[in-house]
This record gives structure tokens, C-alpha cells and sequence, in this order.
């Protein structure tokens, strides 16, 4: 039975785009009013994340992923909703109560050139957390867990006297990891850590990440746009669209029936090997960009098979007979 | 400090036939953008083309004065790269962009030109056009520009297009269109594409032949399909054995050990061979000749010694 780690409900995140208070003035009918332009990243998340499982989320650019990895790490609060680890709420700590969540959950980032300190030896870039989590270590206790955490994610420990740019791309993505790891979380969020690696070394990486993972039961939350990658590795896949949750499924179901409309179209449109694929199912305009809080459906602007309901409420997610939960009101009346 | 030079591309040949589409794919390093820039000789300073000959046609391109190759680029050849800002002037409006070329090489008005320009537009499926047409690039999606050049293209009526990463920084719904509308603009036209690409899944759906490169070395050629369900090379073996649809969901990865190395480290002999499984002494010494596999063109020993092998074996059965 699967124990939920991360819970999370109604989660809102709204960005003020200009935020000077000069830039919020508008001429209104001949009145100056003040008016906050935002970008609504996150409407109304809910999501639980499992032990031990690969949660991965995908989505266009813009739909929130970022925003949603970012908001769970606490590196920027939320506008309305709740996250709980376990049974505590953690999305209102202050910089004091997060340092035990610090050590629990890390994050791996897309760019290991920018989230490795270009100025910090491998040795350094490590010992900094190991010592400052664990206190009670002796020097000599840090440096051989040191050793032993670069030779596991196959970096030579003889190596660790080097700077990140003496590392190829591959090999700096696994020192992030190394990093990550080397407070022994329960939980690592990973937004896009396969981006910028080539095909061969993003098996590397990503056998890395599942032998951590058996290891010591870790939990991902894992965002990539690679839906082979997702394919894969993934347990459950999170679809997002607008800053919303549109479908969530086992992976095997996603892929064997996808349901929502937008799940139906970025499927169809991956680039797959065989040639006598069908074509792509063609969506009409592009993702907007969610200036307003959405009314009805996020997806209406875009779906064929859009009514007036969907413009006017918006869909919650319904579990379907197969274990997925898609938020489509054309899926509930039966019209799909 | 000395001076050192080091080659990015090292006996790279083919042809390219008309109306023909191939493409060139490897990771990245391997030498796919120099490849293309050398054919319309854009490689930037201090780089130069040290020998070899490119022809269009019968004319050669390497020996060209500046002006007759801006004339080629122009007319013969245009070039799609992964980011459309290097093509498109971030102070100017698209349509004024577009009517710009137009008038270039043509002789006719302002209205006339304008009028071409909108129906470009349309053609690459761009909603709104005569909006759009007043628009500057900062205002459109990263897809939106890249339909910008591809209408820009579609202008200059070339023999050839180069496209470097087209799709790479476009989402998946996005690319797979772009992708399809490349496709037809070269079938309807009989124009002729070199797609340069890291995604063999994009080059399955569009090119009829693939180039393998490694380490600026071409390592393998032949029909797409045919390489991609049986693949020779070891590299591209590797290459295509690692992607994870190769794989039971959950199961390990088949990952190719080390990286790609740089122009600095290249190895002698075969360059994959510090990563081959199948590497001998001699790939260690030697540079290994293409040779037709039966189903593509390698350079590689392994395939060399096995073909000889079954030669000499069909020979003592008779
Ligand atoms: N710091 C910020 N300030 C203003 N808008 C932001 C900020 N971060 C993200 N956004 C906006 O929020 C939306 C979601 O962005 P993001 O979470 O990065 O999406 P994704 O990772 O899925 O591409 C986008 O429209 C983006 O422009
Ligand atoms: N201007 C340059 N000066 C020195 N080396 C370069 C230059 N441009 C590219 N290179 C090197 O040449 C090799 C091939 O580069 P490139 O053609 O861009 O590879 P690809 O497009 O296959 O990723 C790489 O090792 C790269 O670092
Ligand atoms: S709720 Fe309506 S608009 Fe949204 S996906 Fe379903 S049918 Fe389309
Ligand atoms: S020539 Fe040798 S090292 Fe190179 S690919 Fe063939 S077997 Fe491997
Ligand atoms: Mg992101
Ligand atoms: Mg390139």
C-alpha cells in the first residue's frame, strides 16, 4: 500500500509582474487606479506524493512546473494552499523551522554549470552540507563519507580536489546529485536534470537516480518534457496544464489510454522511432499565458470538444474505473 | 603562448541530391554545426576551412569571394537555426523583415511586397497574419518565430535548406508541427533538406538518409529507417540502445560508458574506441575506411573483419 510522503491541496501561486509601486498606476477613465499585473502560475494544485515512488510532471513551458517544484522546496512561498510532509504543514516555516525539511528534501536543477559554485572544489562543494547536518562527524568521518559518495555516483574520489569546470556535463550533473544525496533526504525534487545531457550520458544519470532510489527508498518528484524518459522511469504521471493538475495516471496507463484531451495531444505528438506513426493531433493556438485567474476549464481556449460548460466551471479531478483521475467535463457526461 | 589548431571535422564526404532530405545526427561535439556552417563557409574567424572541396552543382563553394557566396546563401541555400533570434533583428517588425528580403532581390512595391509577405505568413499557418505583420519578434512564441523564418525561407524559393536543431528548444506539440510543416514546404517545393539533429526519433519522421557523426568523424550512412531498426556502427548502436524506450520501464538504462571528448583529447585511431565494447589494438592505431555493410556505409573493424569473415567462409562452402 503506498504511504503518502508530500500532500498537497489547493495549492495557488500568483506572481505580481510589475512590481514597482510607480509601474502599478493606470489611467482609468480618466482616474489613476492602481492595478497589479500577475501571472497566475499554480491554480489549484492537489497532489500527494508517495514513498519511494517517481511522481514525474509534465506540461508545455509556462504550465507551472517550475513554479510547483519551487513552491514545495520553500524557495518561494505559495499564495494559497497547503503542503504537508507527513503529518507536518511545511509551507509556512520560517527560515529556523525548515532546516530539519532542509535535510529531508533537496533539489537537483536543470543547469549543474549554475547550481554548482564555480569557485567550490568538488571536496568543498560536499563536505559544506555533510558538516553543517552532521556536526557531530569528525574530519576524517566527513571525508571518507566524501569518498564513498563520489565513487557511488561514479566519479573517482582522487578527483575531488577539482573545480566543477574541470567536469564534463554529465559528470557535474552526478556531483549535484552526489550533493543532494549527501544529507541522505527522503525526497528529491529534480526539475529537468536530463536537459542538458546527451542520450548516452543521460543513461548514466538516470540509472543513478534509480539505484538512489532502491538504495534508500528516495521519493522523486520529477519534471522533464522527455516523455520517453517519463515513460520509463516514472510511477504515477501528474499532467499539467495552466498552472493545473488535467490528468493523473499510473504510467502504464497514460501511456496505453490517455484521457484528457491535451494528455491525447502531447502524446500523439512525440517523435517516436517507428515511421508508420499517426499523425499529430493538431491543437488549436498556443498556451496563453494565465495573466487572470482562470475561469471554467484551463484548457477550453485550445479543446475541441469545449461547451459552455467548460467555459463557465471548471472541471475537478474524478477517478476513472483504471486507477486515473482526469478533470475533463466531456469525460464525465460521456461526451469522450 | 603557442599557437594550436585543432580540427573540428576530420574526411567528412557526401552528396546531396536534389529534392533530397538527409539528416546528421551525434551528440553533442560531434562536429553537426561546423559540418553545416562549412557548406555555406559561415564558419566564424579564427576558423577556416583547412582543405576539401564543396560543390553546388558543379561550382565550388570554399574558393568563393564573399560576395558570390552571399548570393548562394541568399538564393541556394538558407539556413533555420535553434534559436530564430539569430536570424531575425530584434528592432524591426516581422512584416518589415520580411518585405525587406522581398524587395532585395525583386523590384516591386512596397503594397506588392507587403501583400507577399501575408500570404508567406499565412502559408505557415500563422493566425492573424496581418496583425502579426506589425509585430516584433519579442511578441511572438518561440514557435511563432521559428514559422517567421521558416515563411522568410519559403521567400527566397532556395534548393536547399540547413536546418541546425530547428525543434530543440520547442515544446513537443510545438516541434512535432514545425517538424510537419518543414516536411511539406520541401515536398511540395522539391527542395532539398539537411536537418541537423541530436533526436533520432525528429529524424526518423523527416529525413530519408542519416549521417552519423562522432567526434567530428562521419561514422555511419545509409536510409534512416534502416539504420535506426539496424543499426551497424557500435556508436550508433550505443546511441540508439541507450534511449530509454529500449528498455523494460524500470529496468537500467544501456549506457555508454565516458563522453564524448573534446577536440583537444580526440583518441588516435578509431575516436570511439576508448568507449567501444568491441575495441581491439587496432582500433587503437588505425582509422578505419567506410565500407558498405549491406545496410549502410561504416567505418569500423569490427563490422570490416566480420564481412571478411563471412566471405571467407562463403568461399570455402563453394
Ligand atoms: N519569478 C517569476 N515572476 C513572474 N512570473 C514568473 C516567475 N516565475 C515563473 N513565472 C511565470 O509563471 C508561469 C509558470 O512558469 P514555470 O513554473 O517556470 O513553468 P515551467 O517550469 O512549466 O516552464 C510562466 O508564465 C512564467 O512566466
Ligand atoms: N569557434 C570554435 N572554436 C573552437 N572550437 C570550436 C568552435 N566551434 C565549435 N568548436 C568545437 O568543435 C566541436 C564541434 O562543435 P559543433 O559543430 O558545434 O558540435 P555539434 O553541433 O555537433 O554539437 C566541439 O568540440 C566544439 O567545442
Ligand atoms: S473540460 Fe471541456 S474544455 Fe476542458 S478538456 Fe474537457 S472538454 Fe475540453
Ligand atoms: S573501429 Fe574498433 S573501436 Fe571503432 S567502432 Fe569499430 S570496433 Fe569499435
Ligand atoms: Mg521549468
Ligand atoms: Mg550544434
Amino acid at each position: 500500500m503506498a504511504t503518502p510522503l508530500i500532500q498537497i491541496s489547493g495549492l495557488e501561486k500568483a506572481f505580481s509582474t510589475n512590481e514597482s509601486w510607480l509601474g502599478q498606476w493606470r489611467l482609468r477613465q480618466g482616474k489613476l487606479a492602481r492595478h497589479k499585473d500577475s501571472v497566475h502560475a499554480l491554480n489549484g494544485v492537489n497532489l500527494t506524493i508517495n514513498q519511494g515512488e517517481t511522481l514525474c510532471v509534465v506540461g508545455e513551458t509556462g504550465c507551472g512546473k517550475s513554479t510547483l517544484a519551487r513552491v514545495i522546496m520553500g524557495l518561494t512561498p505559495p499564495s494559497a494552499g497547503e503542503i504537508h510532509y507527513l503529518d507536518q504543514r511545511i509551507d509556512q516555516l520560517n527560515n529556523r523551522q525548515r532546516m530539519f525539511f532542509r535535510r529531508r528534501m533537496q533539489m537537483v536543477f536543470q543547469n549543474p554549470y549554475a547550481s554548482l559554485n564555480p569557485r567550490m572544489t568538488v571536496y568543498q562543494t560536499l563536505s559544506e552540507p555533510i558538516s553543517f547536518h552532521n556536526p557531530q562527524l569528525s574530519q576524517s568521518s566527513v571525508d571518507e563519507k566524501i569518498d564513498e559518495l563520489l565513487e557511488s555516483v561514479g566519479i573517482s574520489a582522487s578527483s575531488s580536489d577539482r573545480y566543477p569546470h574541470e567536469f564534463s556535463g554529465g559528470q557535474r550533473q552526478r556531483i549535484s546529485l552526489a550533493r543532494a544525496l549527501s544529507v541522505e533526504p527522503d525526497f528529491i525534487v529534480a526539475d529537468e536534470p536530463l536537459s542538458a545531457l546527451d542520450v548516452s550520458v543521460q543513461a548514466q544519470v538516470l540509472n543513478l537516480m534509480m539505484d538512489k532510489q532502491e538504495e534508500r527508498n528516495l521519493s522523486y518528484l520529477f519534471i522533464t518534457h522527455d516523455l520517453a524518459v517519463v515513460e520509463h522511469f516514472a510511477t504515477r504521471v501528474a499532467v499539467m496544464y495552466l498552472g493545473r493538475i488535467c490528468e493523473l495516471s499510473p504510467t502504464s496507463t497514460l501511456f496505453s489510454s490517455p484521457k484528457h484531451p491535451y494528455t491525447q495531444a502531447l502524446l500523439s505528438a512525440i517523435p517516436r522511432l517507428d515511421s508508420n506513426t499517426a499523425q499529430p493531433i493538431r491543437l488549436i493556438g498556443e498556451v496563453p499565458t494565465p495573466t487572470e485567474k482562470p475561469i471554467g476549464c484551463v484548457f477550453q481556449a485550445r479543446c475541441p470538444y469545449a461547451n459552455q460548460r467548460c467555459y463557465e466551471s471548471s472541471p475537478s479531478m474524478t477517478l476513472q474505473s483504471d486507477g486515473s483521475s482526469v478533470a475533463c467535463h466531456a469525460i464525465e457526461e460521456g461526451r469522450l | 603562448m603557442k599557437k594550436r589548431e585543432l580540427a573540428a571535422l576530420i574526411d567528412v564526404s557526401f552528396t546531396l541530391n536534389r529534392g533530397e532530405r538527409i539528416a546528421i545526427v551525434g551528440e553533442s561535439g560531434a562536429g553537426k554545426s561546423i559540418l553545416g556552417f562549412s557548406i555555406v563557409n559561415l564558419i566564424s574567424k579564427p576558423g577556416y576551412i583547412e582543405s576539401g572541396s564543396i560543390k553546388l552543382e558543379n561550382k565550388e563553394l570554399t574558393t568563393m569571394n564573399l560576395r558570390q557566396l552571399q548570393e548562394i546563401r541568399g538564393k541556394r541555400i538558407a539556413m533555420i537555426f535553434q534559436d530564430p533570434m539569430m536570424t531575425l533583428n530584434p528592432v524591426l517588425t516581422i512584416g518589415n523583415q520580411l518585405v525587406e528580403t522581398i524587395r532585395s532581390h525583386t523590384n516591386i512595391s512596397y503594397k506588392d511586397a507587403r501583400n507577399i509577405a501575408i500570404e508567406k505568413l499565412h502559408n505557415v499557418q500563422i493566425s492573424s497574419p496581418e496583425k502579426r505583420f506589425d509585430q516584433y519578434p519579442h511578441e511572438l512564441s518561440g514557435g511563432m518565430r521559428q514559422r517567421v523564418i521558416i515563411a522568410a525561407v519559403l521567400l527566397l524559393n532556395p534548393d536547399i535548406i540547413i536546418a541546425d536543431e530547428p525543434t530543440t528548444a520547442l515544446d513537443v506539440t510545438i516541434q512535432a508541427e514545425i517538424l510537419q510543416l518543414l516536411l511539406s514546404i520541401c515536398r511540395d517545393n522539391g527542395v532539398a533538406l539537411i536537418l541537423i539533429s541530436h533526436d533520432l526519433g525528429v529524424v526518423s519522421k523527416v529525413a530519408e538518409r542519416t549521417l552519423v557523426m562522432y567526434a567530428g568523424h562521419i561514422v555511419e550512412e545509409g536510409p534512416t529507417l534502416e539504420i535506426i531498426n539496424d543499426p551497424q556502427h557500435p556508436y550508433t548502436q550505443g546511441l540508439l540502445n541507450a534511449l530509454p524506450q529500449m528498455t523494460i520501464p524500470g529496468q537500467r538504462l544501456n549506457q555508454i560508458q565516458g563522453s564524448m571528448p573534446s577536440l583537444a583529447e580526440r583518441p588516435t585511431g578509431c575516436a570511439f574506441h576508448p568507449r567501444c565494447p568491441y575495441a581491439t589494438q587496432k582500433c587503437k592505431q588505425e582509422q578505419p575506411q567506410f565500407i558498405y555493410s549491406g545496410v549502410s556505409s561504416v567505418a569500423c573493424f569490427m563490422i570490416e573483419d566480420m564481412l571478411n569473415e563471412f566471405a571467407d567462409t562463403d568461399k570455402e562452402v563453394l
